[in-house]
């Protein structure tokens, strides 16, 4: 095992500790920032696959998580000054008049598990706030949520004012619990996902064809 | 504020649906826990917005549903109905909307009880809308106003019964069931969650106080049914879920003690604990919600209900007709094989009722929590303890034992990766502190401030310390 498999183990089991430790130990060796952002990818992307197979629990990707987030922070400055930039910029929120939030914060967390920059707009989030986010954080892909009838309609509208927006590079996915492929494909969305692990594969489908 | 010390009902034996012992009587006479389990309507729109111009096609919903809904309760010799008006947010902020579903609900029960000489009753329940705005403001603003302003209102109108689904401690919650943290849990449930119903409660039972109705009962809906939708999608563990659930008791109970009398809200299926505590009525759904969310307690929740409810579902078109009359029919024949177990006598009943008990019971630590035998242990441990922070580790405690036998005897299905938790769940109660102040200064020295407005929760002080 190399030190960087070390590195990917630490996220695996989740531990912080080790992890940071680890991760400064590899900057202060010298290697390649890209690298070691690699390591640490790859054992969230271990997490993620035992967690599709019922292997993995949510708090134990959240303990994985928070380690890949302290880890990376260290690496930030250099993955930032060798022009190595996340590999998805994503606006999330749920929309207007819906505050249920556990399903979108478990997107946001498969998404930044994925090493994509996740900027969460929260709940009860206005279809201009979505855009505006958009705008503002150049975002490859925004994620509305929504689990009540009444606010299914705000999804649609936020779509609407994408288009308006003209931000052709910006794609806009959704998902909750009352929504349907067919319904995505009704309002114009980009893509669908039944769930958040398969969120993740959406946009890297999606994004990484455009 | 009553504080129970001792059950309402001691023996596993007595839990039963359809009976309880302090009965609840609607102005129309049905008697709620009085030997009859009445069907309880839940109903929602289809997809649309609800906005000033929708209001017309919004009320149009709400007249079709209780036109119908009465006249199939009367043909089918529903010995009573009553219908749940659970308000959707925009109704909440303008209270105006609101009342004006309210009087079309009111208005249908009438004619349906002089058209048919059927027995309604209309239960209330406006939304939790203080959490619009984050992080929330619980006791003061213009979202608190108007929530308590449909309550007032309703209350004056003649709805019988008021209830909420309450999120106070939600804030901290959320982050306790990701993360797997019974100590963040306990936080919200049993310190802020406590100390909002007791806020809440007070308003709430003054309001019914005033206009003479009853003021029914809460649910920790926010909390335990999260946890028991998420682990229906096998994000965190069942055994967890099964705990929180437990604990969620000590929450919801503060209603009562406030004054609450039952039924309890339906999707509170902590309600069996609160059933032995208070001895109140209680609305139950399971099976027949599964237009509303799936569950693995779909049999055991009936086990002690005393109305019987399909938690919500959309006015769209079925092929036997619109879905609230789907439900109200399925509800109604549910009620009626309850209700002639009944008439056959207490040995009957109980008969229907372990077999319901037993069909869910071994396949899931959910439904195994649930059972009159756990029921009653769990609300002992609770009643016995000093105060609702120790009530909330010995509820837990409690569940853990119930569980973790019932795996060690094969009695209940839980996998090793489940088991593990048992475990877990005990050390993490092992570290926690027997005296309530040394827990809060704890927590509150750890947990993200950013997310609750302390002083709405009376925790200001320790929130400077
Ligand atoms: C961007 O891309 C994506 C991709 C995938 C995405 C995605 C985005 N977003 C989600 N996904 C997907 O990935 C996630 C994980 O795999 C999944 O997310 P989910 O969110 O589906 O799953 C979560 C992990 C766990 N699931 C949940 O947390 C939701 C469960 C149920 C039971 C539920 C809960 C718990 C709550 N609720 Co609410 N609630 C219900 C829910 C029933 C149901 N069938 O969903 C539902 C949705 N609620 C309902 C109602 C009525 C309400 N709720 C309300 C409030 C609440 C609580 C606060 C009490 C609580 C929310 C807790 C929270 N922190 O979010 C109120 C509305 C508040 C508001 N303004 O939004 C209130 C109006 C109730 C009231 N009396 O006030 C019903 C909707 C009715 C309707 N008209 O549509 C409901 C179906 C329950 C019911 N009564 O039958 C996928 O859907």
């Amino acid at each position: 095992m190399t030190e960087l498999d070390n590195l990917t183990e630490a996220i695996v089991r989740g531990d912080r500790k080790e992890a940071v430790r680890l991760t400064q130990e590899r900057i202060d060796a010298g290697d390649e920032p890209k690298n070691i952002l690699a390591a640490l990818v790859k054992g969230m992307d271990i997490v993620g696959d035992k967690f599709q197979r019922q292997e993995a629990w949510v708090p134990e990707m959240l303990i994985a998580s928070r380690a890949m987030s302290q880890s990376l922070a260290l690496l930030e400055p250099l993955l930032v000054a060798a022009g190595i930039k996340p590999e998805f910029t994503a606006v999330v929120g749920t929309v207007e008049g819906d505050l249920h939030d556990i399903g979108k914060n478990l997107v946001a967390m498969m998404w930044r598990g994925a090493n994509f920059h996740v900027i969460d707009l929260g709940t009860n989030v206005p279809s201009d706030k979505f855009v505006e986010a958009a705008r503002e954080h150049n975002a490859d892909v925004v994620g509305l949520s929504a689990l009540l009838t009444t606010t299914m309609p705000a999804m649609k509208a936020t779509i609407e004012k994408f288009r308006e927006a003209n931000l052709p590079n910006t794609k806009v996915v959704i998902g909750g619990a009352p929504i349907t492929m067919e319904f995505a494909r009704e309002i114009g969305a980009d893509g669908f996902a039944p769930d958040a692990a398969s969120a993740v594969g959406l946009v890297r489908e999606l994004v990484g064809k455009a | 504020m009553t504080s129970f010390r001792t059950l309402a009902i001691e023996n596993p034996t007595q839990l039963l649906f359809g009976v309880s012992p302090r009965p609840v009587t609607t102005r129309s006479g049905m008697r709620i826990g009085g030997g009859l389990v009445y069907p309880e309507l839940n109903f929602t729109l289809p997809t649309m917005l609800v906005t000033e111009q929708t209001m017309p096609e919004v009320l149009r919903h709400y007249t079709e549903i209780v036109t119908e809904a009465t006249r199939r309760a009367a043909e089918l010799e529903a010995p009573g109905l009553l219908l749940e008006f659970e308000a959707l947010p925009p109704m909440t902020e303008n209270p105006d909307w609101g009342m004006d579903v309210v009087h079309v609900l009111l208005d249908g029960i009438e004619k349906g009880e002089s058209k048919y000489g059927l027995k309604a009753a209309l239960r209330v329940t406006p939304n939790d809308t203080r959490e619009m705005i984050r992080p929330p403001r619980m006791r003061s603003g213009a979202l608190y106003e108007n929530m308590l302003a449909l309550f007032e209102r309703s209350a004056a109108a003649g709805a019988d019964l008021l209830s909420i689904e309450s999120v106070g401690g939600k804030e901290v919650h959320d982050e306790a069931l990701v993360s797997g943290d019974l100590e963040l849990a306990i936080f919200g449930l049993c310190v802020m969650g406590v100390r909002d119903m007791r806020f809440l409660w007070t308003e709430i039972t003054g309001i019914a106080r005033r206009h003479g109705v009853h003021p029914a009962g809460d649910t920790a809906c926010g909390f335990a049914n999260t946890a028991m939708v998420m682990a229906e999608q096998r994000l965190i563990p069942r055994v967890f879920a099964a705990v929180i659930r437990a604990v969620s008791a000590v929450r919801s109970l503060v209603a009562y003690e406030c004054g609450a009398v039952g039924p309890g809200k339906d999707c509170g299926y902590e309600n069996v604990f609160l059933k032995a505590i208070t001895g109140c009525p209680m609305a139950m759904e399971g099976k027949t919600a599964s237009c509303a969310h799936l569950s693995p307690v779909g049999n055991v929740s009936a086990a002690m209900a005393d109305t019987w409810s399909n938690e919500s579902v959309q006015n769209v078109k079925l092929l036997g007709g619109m879905a609230p009359i789907c439900s109200l029919e399925t509800l109604i024949y549910d009620c009626r094989l309850m209700n002639e177990a009944i008439a056959d006598g207490p040995e009957a009943a109980r008969t229907l009722r372990d077999w319901m008990v037993r069909s869910d019971a071994r396949f899931d630590p959910q439904a195994l929590i649930l059972t009159p035998a756990s029921a009653v242990r769990v609300a002992r441990a609770i009643v016995v303890a000093p105060n609702p922070y120790r009530a909330g580790i010995a509820a837990a405690r409690e569940a853990i034992a119930i569980l973790s036998d019932a795996a060690a005897q094969g009695a209940c299905k839980i996998s090793d990766r489940e088991a593990v938790w048992f475990d877990r769940m005990t050390d993490t109660l092992d570290d926690l502190p027997s005296d309530e102040d040394a827990f809060i200064e704890r927590t509150m020295a750890q947990v993200d401030r950013s997310t609750f407005v302390a002083e709405d929760y009376l925790l200001a002080e320790r929130a400077n310390a």
